[in-house]
């Protein structure tokens, strides 16, 4: 097969936007807490969260709906932790942030260790399955690609507009931005800075473990150790490609996601010639060089990693 | 003349630590005045304006605020929601703008629920144009804040603080960055907003404008109120003996003839990011015994100018003579070697290392003498017995010369600095803003010392925005703006104001 004809393939798309989805809910999250002005570095531990409390919470019998708001609240707990350290304590929002990805991912095995003390291979639950739209659904190519998505896929796609919403056509993200580009200016109109913040990092840590949760309820269907695998951290990179715009941050996930799917199938055509590893750098590697194109015009939240005390002027 | 009472401070006091920055002040402010609240540096008038304000709490006294029927309640302090509510808005000297946002979605802010689902641009816009055109406060609504220029942000805070139907608004400092042309804008748009029933208070201590465009004045010394007097009874001596104590002591100069160049910048084009740092082939000669005062408004080329002379920046092309030696390496220990004294534009931040010493601070720049340093080491007893000496001799004051420099106030870094510059008897002194925040016996101090330079041999750079000073120290004037130096042929205020501004005299 020609390598052209890859991307001509509906199941190559379909592939790019699956793994794409992960990381649109977490490049939408810590877009989210980058705009309010806190850097949140606690992402690759809370997807390790998310997954993990989603999994479990569906195989304790709360319905695959009932686990995403396990998962999304479980999030925003580890955000909460973040937010109280790096909003009014206003400590390092690096270190807070490493702390934070620590604490979730040693909790969150734990937990698993602890609930399942002996097995070897963990309980598999009914993930999300893929929609069936008639009509839709058998369309040619757009079909495959688009409608026959899990219902997670379709939340991501949704969480792009309302969060681009709310960001841009609402008070609430008016005042969001303010705060992250000049906190004083919020202050000065009596608006909240820590409110902001707080509810910010807390919603975007949600979010996160969205992300999480879609990784063992929708694309697997069980928890493994380091199943996250550094997809929190790529997100933290696509934020600062999407220039912290949501259409863009949609644009950066598919690009990765893309690139994943193109290289798996890359491997199978030419992989007995080329070592496997360099397929699997191949989206990193990537990414890095679009970030270095990109990232030179990106404009920073200009409030981005300073703490801001409330009556200090 | 009671009854059109809109606000009034009673007995207000506030102290920070053992410093009184307020002591039972009494302020009465009627509808459509224009109250200014003049007074040097640290005389309290700031902190007064962020008590009424709810930035902070008195130690004791009350607010009362008259509702729109003019009836007068107790305003509830410490809080700047209830400052807002009760109709008092005020423009803070640094802004507090969010680059990010548009102008529209500045005014915005704050302005409604946080819950509310969509906002209702189409109505905020119309209140927006009815204030401009009731008050002549142009500006562009869809343009981002951080394109827009110093004066047309002041707008913006001003038009914030309408929308938000102030009918008090305090001005802190309004036209410390702004042009006299866009200083009198400004104060057009006031007597209009007056007009509407608004009443001002603004903060200065330019004694010109209050005189111009006051009703009265309030003055504060010490944080205490010192004087109270309507503006047709005042002159610029009656103000500036009620806010110094005495009458101020003007700096004597006598005519010098000038000497050799110390200063010759021929053809010199520095490229910065914009224009704000950049130079456009500019041409300057500056002699012994002569202080060429740059006056210009910030962001057309002074920092440029600065860091060059300064040996933080290369011209790209061009070239600059200092005492007739050309400069091949701009780097700063060439300058000090050429005989460059430098007195930076952010003292705090370039003039001293916060974290060492006042005594060290001092000998910083002379690093390479041989009374400091023998065989590569500090010789401490010299070291402090100089700073003992230069300590004295400037009036540095602070907790001596073994704290750090960063306890000094903003004055006595300022001494501080050209204790460590004049004692190196440069040629040339690059004085960039340097009485900006001091008060006026250290912004006198200041003038003095860089007097006595010139009548010793130097010339003196001095780049301001203050105009006031720019006038009354330098021999010459010239104006930058955009990257250009125009030669002013005259030391008239309206002249050189109008050079300022770009336009061509």
């Amino acid at each position: 097969m020609d390598i052209l004809q890859i991307l001509l393939t509906d199941s190559f798309w379909a592939a790019a936007l699956r793994i794409a989805t992960p990381l649109i809910f977490g490049v939408l999250g810590a877009l989210i807490c980058e705009k309010s002005g806190v850097l949140n570095l606690g992402i690759e531990g809370i997807f390790v969260a998310g997954a993990m409390a989603g999994w479990m919470a569906v195989w304790l019998g709360a319905g695959l709906w009932g686990g995403l708001l396990v998962a999304a609240m479980v999030g925003g707990f580890f955000g909460l932790i973040h937010a109280m350290l790096t909003v009014p304590l206003g400590l390092s929002q690096h270190v807070s942030g490493l702390g934070v990805t620590m604490l979730a991912t040693s909790v969150s095995y734990f937990t698993y260790r602890t609930a399942l003390p002996k097995v070897s291979s963990p309980p598999k639950i009914e993930p999300f399955q893929p929609l069936d739209i008639p009509v839709l659904s058998d369309l040619p190519f757009i079909g495959p690609v688009l409608f026959q998505q899990t219902a997670m896929t379709w939340l991501a796609l949704f969480m792009v507009a309302l969060v681009w919403w709310v960001l841009n056509r609402t008070p609430l993200g008016l005042a969001i931005r303010a705060v992250g580009d000049n906190p004083d200016a919020a202050d000065a109109q009596g608006l909240s800075v820590y409110g902001l913040r707080i509810g910010a990092i807390v919603a975007g840590s949600a979010l996160m473990a969205l992300g999480g949760a879609f990784l063992t309820m929708s694309a697997f269907d069980s928890f493994f150790f380091g199943m996250v695998n550094g997809r929190g951290w790529i997100c933290i990179a696509l934020v600062i490609f999407a220039s912290w715009r949501p259409g863009k941050a949609l644009l950066g996930a598919l690009l990765f996601g893309a690139f994943d799917a193109f290289q798996v199938r890359l491997q199978t055509e030419v992989g007995a010639f080329v070592p496997s590893q360099v397929f699997l750098m191949a989206p990193y590697v990537l990414s890095i060089f679009a970030l270095v194109i990109v990232a030179r015009r990106a404009e920073y939240p200009r409030a981005l990693l300073q703490p801001w005390f409330k009556g200090q002027r | 003349m009671t009854e059109s009472r809109v606000l009034s401070l009673n007995n207000l006091s506030k102290r920070f630590g053992s410093v009184v920055a307020n002591d039972a002040v009494n302020i009465e402010l009627h509808r459509g005045e224009v109250l200014a609240l003049l007074g040097e540096n640290g005389a309290g008038k700031t902190t007064l304006m962020n008590m009424l304000f709810g930035h902070y709490l008195p130690d004791s006294g009350s607010i009362d605020v008259a509702d729109e029927a003019g009836e007068m309640h107790p305003l509830t302090l410490g809080h700047p929601q209830a400052a807002l509510d009760a109709g008092i808005g005020m423009v803070h000297q640094h802004f507090t703008l969010a680059e990010n946002l548009t102008v529209l979605d500045s005014i915005l802010l704050g302005s409604e629920s946080l819950l509310s689902w969509r906002h209702n641009r189409r109505a905020a816009r119309e209140k927006v144009g009815r204030i401009i055109e009731r008050t002549g406060l142009a500006a562009p609504l869809d343009e981002q804040v951080g394109k827009l220029t110093v004066g047309e942000r002041q707008r913006v805070e001003i038009l914030k603080a309408l929308y938000h139907d102030a009918r008090i608004l305090v001005l802190d400092e309004p036209t410390a960055v702004l042009t006299p042309q866009e200083a009198d804008t400004l104060f057009e748009n006031i007597d209009a907003m007056t007009k509407e029933g608004l009443s001002v208070i603004f903060i200065s201590h330019k004694l010109r404008e209050v005189l111009a465009f006051s009703h009265r004045i309030v003055v504060l010394r010490h944080g205490k109120k010192v004087g109270e007097i309507a503006t047709s009874d005042a002159d610029e001596r009656v103000i500036a003996r009620m806010m110094v104590g005495a009458d101020t002591p003007v700096t004597p100069r006598e005519t010098m003839e000038p000497g050799a160049p110390v200063l010759q910048l021929k053809a010199v084009t520095v490229k910065g990011d914009n224009a704000r740092t950049s130079l456009h082939s500019v041409d300057l000669t500056i002699r012994a015994h002569e202080v060429v005062g740059i006056a210009g408004v910030s962001g057309n080329g002074q920092s440029a100018l600065a860091r060059m002379v300064s040996g933080l920046a290369s011209p790209d092309s061009g070239e600059m003579m200092v005492s007739g030696n050309k400069i091949s390496r701009f780097t700063p220990p060439v300058m000090q070697e050429a005989g460059v004294g430098r007195i930076p534009e952010d003292r705090h931040h370039d003039g001293v290392i916060g974290a060492m010493s006042v005594a060290e601070n001092l000998v910083l720049e002379r690093l390479n003498d041989a009374e400091v340093r023998k065989h590569g080491f500090l010789q401490q007893k010299y070291i402090r017995s100089q700073a003992e000496e230069l300590s004295k001799d400037y009036d540095i004051r602070g907790p001596g010369i073994d704290a750090d420099a960063r306890l000094l106030s903003g004055g006595n870094i300022q001494k501080l600095i050209l204790a460590r510059v004049f004692e190196c008897m440069p040629d040339l002194i690059l004085a960039n803003q340097p009485t900006r925040g001091l008060d006026m016996g250290a912004a006198a101090e200041v003038a003095r010392r860089l007097m006595e330079a010139r009548t010793r041999g130097a010339g003196v750079l001095l780049i301001s925005e203050d105009l006031d000073e720019i006038l009354a120290l330098s021999d010459r004037v010239i104006v930058i703006h955009d990257g250009q130096l125009i030669e002013a042929h005259s030391k008239d205020r309206e002249t050189i104001g109008l050079m300022m501004a770009g336009e061509h005299v």
